[in-house]
């Protein structure tokens, strides 16, 4: 399951990156990495971006973006 | 000994609260500059301690310090490369594992360091409570706690700096341990060291970080600097894919990884956390100003707010600073050399020139303040971000970016902005191709000094329809603008660098009054230096492109002998009054410039006691003169009409000598070469000139307008005036001329932002040629198209907005990239 398809208000543990150079390690820089949990929190009114909350901290990312991070239901 | 000089760099991530730190150590001795070969702002300050001058470089705000980024680059390179003799790392105290992450990487980078623990009430108003001695221990690097929006810790960070920087405590910082990648970085070393002489710049440790990174500058440098590259660099690649195949993992991301692992222990170690740890109130906020219906009602208010404080009430404000200025240019009148009957001395009608000129710009001071003031709340609060989350998706669609709201905000997305602070304000968009965009298109949206022209043109030529047209006028720029942007980005900015979106949604503070109007006085304060001095230089061009060749002798002898005329004519009418010895060829001058000077002056009194003091003051300059003004005596009545009647003709006279010499002129003859083109658009030379003259400012378009149909009947607006004089102007003219002034090209103030925000002479010629060849194009197919059709000027608005917004809606329908395209099927019901 990759990261765009969860739907707000779901936990999920990160479990890797299929992406690396400019856009994995952007994830990286910004605390998207592989063994945390993250929580989807909304998404844009226009649904595109959406934002979650990582290790007590928020970001939000393009769903087109989100695809590149593999997630897991616990 | 003591040096007397210091450089430092301020480093931290974005909203740590950096730029407070810079602030509140340099004041008011910041400057900007460009790093070189980027577009990235260098800021520069300095403060004095104990003695020693203190150069500050407040490098850009950024998470790590890759070379994926140009923010990041310039970072590097400057820590590398100026050696400065220490940093002072940023760090958010209530997010401290977060900042360590780049802590760690600056101190990899083997640069000394000094901690300075900011937002220290955000942290403890949230239940932090940071042991900073324990955290300088274990980090072997001095921190200071400090909350530098109120002032707090300023005096200790001063001293830790100079500590640091005298060398008087050695510092032993603390380093990760990479574990099971030590080993691959320890071979790099020894190679390194012994194959190269690189040591003696770069610490070796941190190369080979870079390296087993993979990180693409450091590649660079070592093919640069190695006598023999291939070898090394395939034993690198080597070491990499064994690490992989090994441990299962790309080493940029054990490498991140470790980094994480080791500032999560150390803030651990050094956070006690109080009861009642307090959950962020930014996601409960978010839940409202990001909702789907709440959060784009909140954006629109928000925005609208932002025009109404700044654009509405700022052109309050301004009718009482206008006088300010009024006065200055009065005074310059009345510094300058008298007028003559016929010949106005140049320096007289330079300086009132340039008085004017510059008047004009620094009347938009309160709007700038107020709308500098109000971004600077807008920045702070943390609502920024959220701006760019909302509307990401429908800008992206056009190759913008959800960070070029503001820009367009401020350049005129509705009516009434300024491209200025909207180009200006395009560097904070990563995505260089979006950037570009954004900066491309600002100079078509709606500023400010365009609105004097139509509201000129609506009121003579759709005046029945006064409300439509200027709805059309103000939402037409906007349907231009996205599907250029669109264009631009499918064509020549194709190849340009684009960046991920992620973004921080940093947590909601409440600005400091302090800030705000510290952040507002500074741009105004750099937006004046820098433009003033370009606007000025302009000024003096157009005037001298207006005034010469100037008139010919014969034409000069022709204007002579009308004066004369006139001249004795009322001589011989005031003959055999009472008056004829007291108004004689010798003084008449005189009598003039006192008749318009109190003409004026009684203009501006009005009536009751000001108008009384008036009189009295006149009477006592020049008894006879005041008696003719005020009609006084035997034959007061016919002295006066014959007066009237002379300085009418010679009002008259001024303005068919200054018709023909802006016909005569360098302008005019530009206004006439280009009338075979632009006649197909509507535009005759006199427009053209206009035209032409509003480079320099758009404002300047109505004034020489206004200096072409100049009347002799004062009191005749312009509308009259110019209905008068372009008698064949329809409104289709009109709508023609004001479709090009929405595209018009940048005035000259902005294409310096355009320069300095691009870094490119490129990008600000084409940033001036594209909108004029669309503009051209734009005019003529709504004038010849609109006339072959026999269309109204009506009729023809309401086509064209149709065009545009078919245009609009087709270029939204497809996606800039194709990676992305089936990103989209996510069904809508998953909000909450």
């Amino acid at each position: 399951m990759t990261l765009d398809q969860i739907k707000p208000g779901t936990e999920c543990l990160i479990k890797k990156l299929t992406v690396r150079e400019k856009l994995g390690q952007r994830l990286l820089d910004m605390g998207v990495y592989p063994g945390l949990k993250l929580k989807v929190l909304r998404n844009a009114p226009l649904e595109d971006p959406m934002e979650v909350e990582v290790d007590g901290y928020f970001v939000s990312l393009r769903h087109e973006e989100a695809r590149f991070v593999e997630v897991q239901l616990p | 000994m003591r040096a007397q000089k210091r450089l430092i760099a301020l480093a931290g991530q974005p909203n740590s609260g950096k730029s407070t730190v810079f602030n509140t150590l340099t004041g008011a001795t910041q400057h900007v500059a460009n790093y070189p070969g980027v577009t990235v702002d260098k800021m520069t300050g300095w403060y004095r301690h104990d003695g020693t001058r203190v150069e500050v470089v407040d490098l850009p705000g950024t998470y790590s310090l890759t070379s994926y980024s140009p923010e990041e680059r310039v970072s590097r390179d400057f820590i590398l490369h100026e050696t400065p003799s220490l940093a002072v790392n940023v760090l958010d105290a209530s997010n401290l594992k977060r900042s360590l992450y780049l802590t760690f990487q600056l101190i990899e980078m083997g640069i000394l360091l000094v901690l300075d623990l900011n937002m220290m009430d955000v942290a403890e108003k949230r239940g932090v409570e940071i042991d900073a001695h324990r955290l300088s221990e274990r980090l072997g690097v001095p921190a200071v706690p400090t909350t530098m929006k109120k002032g707090r810790g300023k005096k200790e960070l001063l001293d830790a700096i100079a500590t640091v920087a005298e060398g008087k405590e050695p510092l032993r910082p603390a380093r990760i341990d990479y574990v099971e990648m030590e080993p691959p970085f320890r071979t790099i070393e020894a190679r390194l060291a012994s194959e190269t002489a690189l040591a003696e710049c770069y610490p070796l440790r941190w190369l080979a970080i870079k390296l087993m990174e993979g990180d693409r500058e450091v590649k660079r440098l070592i093919r640069e600097s190695h006598p023999d590259p291939d070898p090394f660099m395939k034993l690198v690649e080597q070491l990499r894919a064994d690490f992989e195949t090994r441990h299962q993992k790309a080493p940029e991301m054990h490498i991140a990884h470790r980094r994480y692992q080791a500032a999560g222990e150390i803030s651990r170690s050094c956070i006690k956390p109080r009861a009642g740890l307090k959950y962020p109130l930014s996601d409960r906020v978010d839940r409202f100003v990001c909702h789907r219906f709440l959060g784009p009602t909140i954006l629109v208010a928000v925005i609208w707010l932002l025009y109404y404080l700044s654009i509405v009430q700022g052109y309050n404000v301004t009718n009482y600073t206008w006088p300010v200025l009024a006065k200055i240019r009065s005074l310059t009148e009345s510094l300058m050399p008298a007028p003559g009957f016929l010949d106005i001395p140049l320096i007289r009608s330079f300086s009132l020139w340039f008085v004017d000129s510059i008047n004009a710009l620094l009347n938009y001071v309160p709007i700038f303040f107020i709308l500098f003031g109000l971004i600077a709340i807008l920045e702070d609060s943390g609502y920024m971000p959220r701006m760019a989350f909302m509307v990401d998706r429908f800008f992206s669609r056009f190759g913008l970016h959800g960070q070029s709201t503001l820009p367009m905000v401020l350049g005129g997305i509705y009516v009434g902005g300024c491209a200025v602070p909207g180009v200006m304000s395009c560097k904070g968009i990563p995505d260089e191709r979006s950037r570009l965009a954004t900066i491309l298109i600002i100079p078509i949206l709606n500023c400010l000094a365009k609105v004097p022209l139509y509201v000129l043109l609506i009121n003579i030529y759709f005046a029945a329809y006064k409300a439509w047209a200027m709805f059309f006028i103000s939402t037409i720029s906007l349907l231009m603008v996205l599907p250029v942007a669109k264009l631009l980005t499918l064509t020549v900015l194709k190849k340009k660098e684009t960046a991920p979106f992620i973004m921080e949604m940093p947590s909601y503070h409440i600005p400091s009054l302090r800030a705000v109007l510290g952040r507002a006085v500074q741009r105004v304060w750099l937006f004046l230096r820098k433009i003033t001095t370009i606007v000025a230089a302009v000024a003096v061009i157009i005037f001298v492109l207006m005034q010469f060749p100037g008139l010919s002798k014969e034409r000069m002898a022709f204007f002579e002998t009308k004066k004369a005329t006139a001249v004795s004519a009322f001589l011989k009418r005031i003959q055999n009054t009472a008056y004829a010895g007291v108004i004689t060829a010798d003084n008449i001058m005189d009598f003039i410039n006192y008749w318009n000077a109190y003409k004026d002056a009684r203009l501006q009194a009005g009536g009751g006691a000001k108008a009384q003091a008036l009189n009295k003051t006149y009477k006592r300059k020049n008894p006879e003169f005041f008696s003719i003004v005020r009609r006084q005596g035997a034959n007061g009545k016919t002295v006066y009409r014959a007066a009237r009647g002379l300085v009418r003709t010679r009002q008259q006279l001024l303005m068919d000598m200054k018709n023909e010499r802006i016909n005569q002129s360098f302008l005019g003859r530009m206004g006439k070469g280009l009338e075979p083109l632009t006649q197909w658009a509507g535009f005759n030379w006199r427009v053209n000139v206009a035209l032409l003259s509003a480079f320099a400012a758009k404002e300047s378009s109505v004034a020489t307008l206004g200096a072409l149909y100049e009347s002799d009947v004062s009191g005749e607006t312009l509308e009259q005036r110019m209905a008068k004089g372009e008698a064949d102007f329809t409104p289709l003219h009109a709508l023609a001329l004001m479709l090009f002034m929405v595209l018009y090209p940048p005035c000259l103030a902005t294409v310096i932002a355009v320069k300095v925000q691009t870094g490119s002479v490129k990008w600000m010629l084409f940033s001036m040629i594209h909108p004029m060849v669309l503009g051209v194009v734009v005019a003529i197919l709504v004038f010849s198209g609109g006339s072959a059709l026999g269309l109204s000027g009506l009729q023809a608005m309401a086509g064209f907005y149709g065009l545009a917004l078919a245009a609009t809606l087709f270029m939204g329908f497809f996606k800039n990239d194709i990676r992305s395209a089936n990103t989209i099927k996510k069904g809508g019901n998953g909000h909450v």
